[in-house]
């Protein structure tokens, strides 16, 4: 399983969830992402789109004015 | 067994396209959302730059939507293709900068092209006879049907009954007769249909779906294009333009001033690209100044910053200026007075 990171940092929603849609796009079933943003929006919005097109949302993290989103993808 | 056919919505995320793409969902057909991000959408986060509106909610309505309807969401990216219809509508512009009715073909017809390389059967768009001014009206429709390419393949669920049969109805993917004739500016139908749904708590922004119909949106992109003498943009122009005082002393720069700490920590993004300053002897706004300012151009910049901190009635303050390249030197101004700022400065 392929891990990779994607910086989103200083993007607005929806940019983050844009490039996270078009890495996915890129990836195997089974791969983890993990998204770095700067925009607090990311932590509703990505989880959202995972929902909405089943990709599974492992973790959160929010850091000072980083927020990390690792999803796995479906 | 006939075949499943499949058409793809246009959702912007507001009341319309919720109720479009329902409707026809209702009908068997497997739906799928799309939904273009132009750069100028009114998105809750944006609004969130700001402190005063921090009670929204912060949700993408178009996501939103998507996950109430249960239905997949592509989100494109148009930033670049869209400038061709911001910069050269061909039916013109709307009450301010909002192309609206170039919008919506340049809309359809990339949701066609969509649906040719996805294998889809048709385009859905909340659209209403006589709900816009601009866009939405009974001469328009075949307008946007036609320019964009789409011709019979659109359908608008809402007022299907008052518009010519497309060809999702006749070929019979689509029971005509369980579509809606909604026309004009009442809201009464939606909200009644919505009812019928079960949807609550969907989004009513009051001003539209963009920015470029709110007036000091447009005013302030207006003023971009005419300093710079073109009317090219990049996304960090127009992300700018939605936060911040802009005064314009001159055409060759401008000086962005930051209102509250949520626009302030935004625009702290930005330092690495524009020249910036704040007042290092009295606490004070972050500024950026955007062209090309002279020496001279820079002092009187740093007065006004010093005008928006809390030495404005100091007879000298201390602004520190940051360059692009993070050198940083210090200048001492007298703040100027509220008069001192001509009233044409501010954009
Ligand atoms: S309001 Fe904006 S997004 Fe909506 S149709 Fe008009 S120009 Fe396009």
């Amino acid at each position: 399983m392929a891990k990779e990171t994607l910086n989103a940092k200083r993007l607005l929603c929806p940019l983050p969830v844009i490039r996270t849609q078009d890495k996915v796009k890129t990836m195997n079933k089974g791969d983890v992402l993990e998204v770095v943003c700067t925009d607090p929006g990311v932590l509703q919005d990505i989880p959202a789109w995972c929902r909405i097109n089943g990709h599974q949302l492992l973790e959160t993290l929010s850091e000072e004015m980083e927020y990390t989103i690792i999803l796995e993808v479906g | 067994m006939s075949k499943q056919r499949k058409a793809v919505a246009l959702i912007s995320g507001g009341l319309d396209s919720l109720l479009a793409a329902k409707t026809v969902i209702e009908q068997g057909v497997h739906v799928e959302g799309i939904n273009f991000f132009t750069g100028f959408c009114v998105e809750g986060h944006t609004h969130a730059i700001r402190k005063k509106d921090k009670d929204k909610p912060k949700r993408n309505n178009a996501l939103w939507s998507a996950e109430q309807l249960g239905i997949k969401l592509h989100i494109i990216d148009v930033i670049d293709e869209y400038k061709d219809v911001l910069i050269n509508p061909k039916h013109g512009y709307g009450a301010n900068m909002n192309p609206c009715l170039d919008c919506k073909i340049f809309m359809v017809h990339k949701a066609k092209e969509w649906i040719k390389e996805n294998d889809f059967d048709f385009i859905i768009t909340g659209e209403v006879i006589g709900q816009r001014p601009m866009s939405q009206r009974k001469d328009t429709m075949p307008v946007i049907a036609k320019e964009s390419g789409a011709d019979e393949l659109l359908l608008r669920p809402l007022c299907a009954k008052n518009l010519p049969m497309t060809l999702p109805e006749r070929e019979g993917w689509i029971d005509r007769e369980k579509l809606h004739d909604f026309s004009g500016r009442t809201r009464k139908p939606q909200m009644a249909l919505a009812g019928d749904f079960g949807f609550e708590d969907f989004a009513q922004p009051a001003g539209g779906c963009c920015f470029l119909t709110d007036k000091s949106y447009s005013d302030k992109l207006v003023d971009l294009w005419s300093a710079r003498g073109d009317k090219e943009y990049d996304l960090d122009d127009i992300m700018l333009l939605k936060v911040g005082r802009h005064i314009r002393p001159n055409n060759n720069f401008k000086v962005i001033v930051a209102r509250e700490d949520g626009e302030a920590r935004f625009m702290q993004g930005y330092k690495k690209e524009f020249i910036n300053m704040n007042c290092a002897s009295h606490r004070g706004p972050l500024a950026l100044i955007d062209g090309k300012p002279t020496k001279e151009d820079l002092v009187v910049a740093a007065q006004i910053v010093a005008r928006y901190g809390q030495g404005r009635d100091a007879e000298k303050v201390d602004v520190t200026i940051r360059e692009k390249e993070g050198v940083e030197s210090q200048i001492l101004v007298t703040p100027f007075k509220a008069d001192e700022i001509p009233q044409e400065w501010f954009v």
